[in-house]
């Protein structure tokens, strides 16, 4: 197998790359792997600032006034800078390129049997746009003013007005960076769409489709249907802006609340777009460790399906303070509570899925597990803020900024780690250090609690969100509130610490890792029958898999291998 | 560099063509765009009838002999399509010249109204019924030039008889352009 694969190798080298070489053919390459890497490292790169911003300002609110190591002291601009370029960076260029953009690239063709997307070059100028709103919002960072200041929701007239928001051009570019990143992944979801629609293998039908290409098509179409009024209010924003238009002004017949409605018709499906993914990745994960076949797999597409659809049914729920009509509160009231049994069903199936299992506890089984634990923590926060009378005392205190980071961190970044650690055998060829990634998870895991549970104490006692300093409010600056302050701060520190074991353990792996052959977890799906790393067109022409059966046939009784690959023949 | 294309692209699992399928999805995402923002323009409109006043001033005249021309330009496009169909690029192609001419009047068209209307002081800063109209018709302008302009390449390559099956789905989205103005042109200009 593996000489063959060498062979292929040789042969689509000789007729794919007539163009570019040395380290152009992977700059201009659009081999949908090398995207998906193209769009990992930016993401990783990205995530790496972000996390750099939650620790300066994070050190900013613990001990104020501080000269935060590595940065110097943070004046109230400068913090209303960072806390919109963290939110907005790890939302947009780091959620969405890594989660979706990466692994979607990455694991669809793969996983329906094809040699690439069905528009290569599309799927280049995606990324290309992509990287290009990135450079637009690293460059906001550093123009006069400093970066957009007015919070990632970007509300109206705050963000509309340079006078109020005191950073004009930052504001303007990071408009047009998001704006940017929003057509790289229209884009992008076209291809995945129709790529899964229409090119899978042979014999591989609606219901043989691993749920992780299924929930990064699905997260693809919510986001292409929810983002449209965005992109329109992006225009005016801007056109407010630049041009002086009074779209969002009441002064001059427009409406401020205009905005918040298009922003969370995208903002609150937005939600969704990056869970599903997850989802996505945790199921196929739990039912490779558990040795188990997924427990209700059409259940499972019907909920996420449902979940993607009451989605566009919530988003008033951001806006119970806005001076919404109270009637209206209790409609968005009753569909928030109401999607909450969906998402539960997720859960669920997961947790079904491990009954009665054969797990083995490896590092991307304990991510999984965690998504599922630290998620539900995130989910039943959210019904305190879905009922409209216990959000008006909530609303905008740290109750809400623990509550969706509890969803978020699982998502992004326990989700993306789950998804790193299984797949790297496949991307890379080499397996990662277990020991190493133990003490990665559980340096992150720990510390990860220990930043928001004193945050959602905080929140409960009214701590407003978008503060520069504490001690100006003196009923906020008791000596406990700042203890509980920095153990969060602290934790934060530590976890991103052990971020360094992770670096570690993929250059360590990368380099001297152990070999990871074509199949290393005993798994199913298409992507494994191929050499790791696939060559390039995946599989040698004439070899491009066959489907027979779904993905997780798992502990078959007339079978001696408790496994049974799609790929092979009854 | 060639690009021959993947066996991925030529796999129809759907039984539609890839291209065709791709556009739809396209044109779904081009309706949210428009649809908000025509929702947006459609609730404000309600909530403020004095903004007839300003919606008096526009000229119907020359909104209905664009959507004349639109239209006329989108029914070449439908020549094209069945010229392409019978394999003959160069008729298609021709077609496809005429559907760009369409597109250049309606331009040329467009910008002399908007001309004559910011000389007369109705910018798109004056008044928030002003910034609708010129976001919404200049939202649609920009997808009517880079419809002609791809309209160009594909009439181009028809003519070498090259991706005959492109030419349907420029057309598509023409239709699509077209269909967008049918909406704006009443939205903006009659209701007064």
């Amino acid at each position: 197998m593996a000489d063959t694969a060498v062979a292929i190798d040789h042969e689509s080298h000789a007729d794919a790359h007539h163009g570019p070489t040395g380290i152009l053919k992977y700059v201009w390459s659009t081999d949908h792997k090398i995207i998906a890497m193209q769009y990992l490292f930016t993401g990783m790169f990205m995530a790496v600032i972000g996390g750099f911003m939650a620790y300066v300002f994070r050190m900013q609110l613990a001990f104020p006034g501080i000269s935060v190591p590595g940065y110097g002291q943070v004046s109230p601009g400068e913090y209303n800078s960072l806390i919109t370029n963290h939110g907005s960076i790890m939302i947009f260029w780091v959620a969405m390129p890594v989660l979706i953009a990466a692994f979607g690239n990455f694991l669809i063709p793969l996983m329906i049997g094809a040699d690439d997307m069905v528009f290569p070059r599309i799927n280049r100028l995606s990324y290309q746009i992509f990287l290009l709103s990135a450079l637009i919002l690293l460059a906001s960072l550093f123009v006069a003013g400093g970066g957009f200041g007015g919070a990632w929701t970007s509300y109206p007239p705050l963000s509309a007005v340079g006078e109020y928001n005191q950073t004009n051009i930052g504001a303007t570019m990071w408009l047009i960076a998001v704006a940017l990143e929003f057509v790289a992944f229209l884009l992008g979801g076209i291809n995945f769409i129709v790529t899964l629609m229409n090119s899978r293998a042979p014999g591989m039908k609606a219901y043989d489709i691993p749920l992780t290409a299924w929930m990064i098509v699905l997260a693809s179409v919510l986001f292409m249907l929810s983002v449209g009024p965005l992109i329109a209010g992006a225009a005016m924003l801007l056109f407010d802006q630049t041009l002086g238009t009074g779209f969002f002004d009441p002064a001059r017949g427009g409406d401020p609340i205009l905005w918040q409605h298009l922003f969370w018709f995208f903002g609150h499906p937005e939600v969704y777009v990056v869970l599903l993914p997850a989802i996505g990745f945790t199921i196929d994960i739990t039912s490779t460790f558990a040795r188990k076949k997924v427990f209700g797999y059409k259940i499972m597409l019907y909920t996420a399906v449902a979940t993607a659809v009451l989605s566009f049914f919530v988003w008033a729920h951001h806006q119970f303070v806005a001076g919404i009509d109270p009637r209206m509160a209790n409609v968005f009231t009753i569909t928030t509570l109401l999607i909450s049994v969906p998402v539960g069903e997720l859960l669920f199936v997961m947790i079904a899925t491990l009954y009665g299992g054969a797990i083995r506890l490896a590092v991307p089984m304990l991510w999984a597990l965690s998504f599922i634990a630290e998620f539900l923590i995130g989910g039943v926060t959210g019904i305190f803020l879905g009922a409209s009378g216990a959000d008006i005392y909530f609303h905008d205190t740290y109750f809400v900024l623990a509550h969706f980071h509890y969803t978020f961190f699982p998502i992004a970044i326990i989700g993306t780690f789950a998804a790193f650690t299984y797949w790297f055998p496949k991307m890379f060829g080499k397996m990662l250090d277990e020991r190493l990634g133990k003490i990665h998870f559980w340096g992150t895991i720990i510390p990860f609690n220990f930043i928001f549970i004193p945050l959602f104490m905080l929140g409960g006692i009214g701590q407003h969100r978008r503060i520069y300093n504490f001690e100006h409010f003196p009923e906020l600056a008791e000596p406990w509130m700042y203890n509980l302050r920095a153990i969060a701060t602290i934790s934060l520190v530590i976890m991103l610490l052990f971020q360094l074991v992770f670096f570690l353990n993929v250059i360590k792996s990368w380099i001297g890792g152990e070999k990871a052959g074509n199949n290393p977890w005993k798994a199913n799906t298409l992507e494994w029958s191929t050499v790791s790393p696939p060559p390039h067109g995946n599989w040698a022409p004439a070899d491009l898999p066959k489907v027979y059966r779904g993905p997780y046939e798992y502990g078959h009784p007339d079978r001696e291998e408790d496994y049974w690959p799609q790929n092979e023949p009854d | 560099m060639s690009h021959a294309k993947p066996i991925a692209t030529l796999r129809s699992a759907t039984g539609i063509p890839t291209g065709r399928l791709a556009i739809w999805w396209v044109l779904a995402s081009e309706v949210v765009i428009f649809g908000g923002l025509i929702g947006s323009y459609l609730l404000h409109r309600l909530g403020h009838p004095e903004w007839a006043d300003a919606a008096a001033v526009t000229n119907t005249t020359i909104g209905a002999i664009n959507t004349f021309v639109l239209l006329t330009s989108s029914f070449t496009a439908v020549l094209a399509h069945q010229a392409a169909e019978k394999g003959d690029g160069k008729t298609a192609a021709k077609y496809l010249l005429f559907t760009i001419g369409g597109a250049l009047t309606f331009v040329c068209i467009k910008s002399y109204e908007w001309w004559s209307e910011i000389s007369h002081g109705y910018t798109i800063a004056s008044h928030t019924f002003w910034s609708f109209y010129y976001t919404m018709a200049g939202l649609h302008a920009l997808h009517v030039i880079a419809g002609a302009i791809i309209m160009g390449v594909v009439a181009l390559d028809a003519y070498r008889g090259r991706e005959l099956h492109r030419v349907e789905l420029i057309g598509i989205y023409w239709h699509f352009v077209d269909v967008v103005w049918i909406f704006l042109f009443p939205l903006l200009y009659i209701a007064k």
